[in-house]
């Protein structure tokens, strides 16, 4: 049960701890994006490469940055960066402000059902998998 | 705040959009299973922490810590072309988060009930939720080894499911019958929304 060498010391906190630093300072105690709702499958797409050099980000707006260089749901984010789903809404919403990344929002997040069209691209979609 | 095209790398197409499909039923019924068995990539996680105002109080019966409360989901992600992704999510098994099925469900294109003969019931806060919500559904029977094989149509009478409603046995850790389930939910949806469209039409 105990782990040998440097790694005694992190035994205590196992992957199930969650982060080590609190949802709430990541987003600086805020609890709501400056604008935008995102949906868990809204896509999001960095418009820059590197954001290292731009001021007032943290190190998690520029981990959000750095995945989105290819296209991720806000859910994908979440898992890969660890955090929660509502603190990167608040980090997304400050990327967006900037506009360096874009969203877009999921289809048919209204009452009623995608189109026949829609339907049919996933069910051959599915049979060709 | 504006962000235009111009912003964007130059030559890049549009995002494609994203649909989704809920897998939902007891617990330890497969969920997970048959989200990994779609998805392109493994299954990820995802968490929401919720403080304690936003959780249930009714249904916490004096047994919930204090402060907050993470409800996670799986999911996997299936790239159907250039311009559209199914994403599959898991919901929380507990009763409690129903508020989190209702942001899973809003927007989903349909779902699917996965049932353990051995343990039918589990299966019916989620065919309530469904048919309460209007979002179309299948049931899909996992047939775990040494499971029963219950004929569908006894499993059909049990759940009182509307007829129209498919009722498919699977193997959710197999890719080709989670695939089938799937494709059956999808015709399913497609023929609600036709039914839809014309009783609005009479």
């Amino acid at each position: 049960m105990i782990a040998q060498g440097d790694s005694a010391e992190h035994e205590w906190v196992d992957e199930h701890a969650g982060p080590v630093v609190r949802p709430y300072a990541v987003t600086r105690g805020r609890a709501r994006p400056v604008t935008g709702t995102f949906d868990l499958i809204s896509l999001v797409m960095a418009t820059r490469a590197d954001v290292a050099s731009e001021s007032g980000l943290g190190p998690e707006h520029v981990a959000i940055v750095g995945l989105c260089q290819r296209m991720q749901s806000v859910a994908e984010i979440a898992a890969h960066l660890d955090l929660p789903v509502g603190t990167v809404r608040v980090l997304l919403g400050d990327l967006v402000a900037r506009t360096l990344v874009q969203v877009r929002e999921p289809r048919g997040t209204t009452a009623g059902l995608p189109d026949d069209s829609v339907f049919e691209a996933v069910i051959n979609g599915l049979r060709a998998l | 705040m504006d962000f235009g095209p111009s912003e964007r790398p130059a030559g890049a197409a549009p995002l494609p959009t994203a649909i989704k499909i809920l897998i939902a039923g007891g617990f330890g019924v497969g969920k997970t299973t048959m989200v990994g068995a779609v998805s392109e990539t493994r299954p990820l996680r995802t968490e929401e922490v919720l403080t304690e105002t936003g959780v249930g109080i009714d249904d916490l019966s004096g047994v919930e810590e204090k402060g907050t409360t993470t409800v996670a989901m799986d999911f996997g992600r299936i790239t159907i072309s250039d311009d559209l992704v199914l994403y599959v999510f898991g919901t929380p098994g507990q009763d409690r988060f129903w508020f989190v099925w209702d942001e899973l469900a809003l927007g989903a294109i349909g779902a699917v009930v996965l049932a353990d003969t051995r343990r039918l019931a589990d299966c019916f806060p989620s065919i309530d939720y469904f048919e309460g919500r209007g979002t179309p559904f299948v049931v899909a029977v996992n047939c775990f080894e040494g499971a029963e094989q219950h004929r569908l149509g006894e499993v059909q009478a049990a759940l009182n499911l509307d007829p129209v409603v498919p009722v498919v046995l699977c193997d959710a850790r197999q890719r080709e019958s989670s695939k089938e389930v799937l494709i059956t939910l999808l015709e399913h949806a497609m023929k609600t929304r036709e039914a839809r469209r014309r009783a609005a039409g009479d």
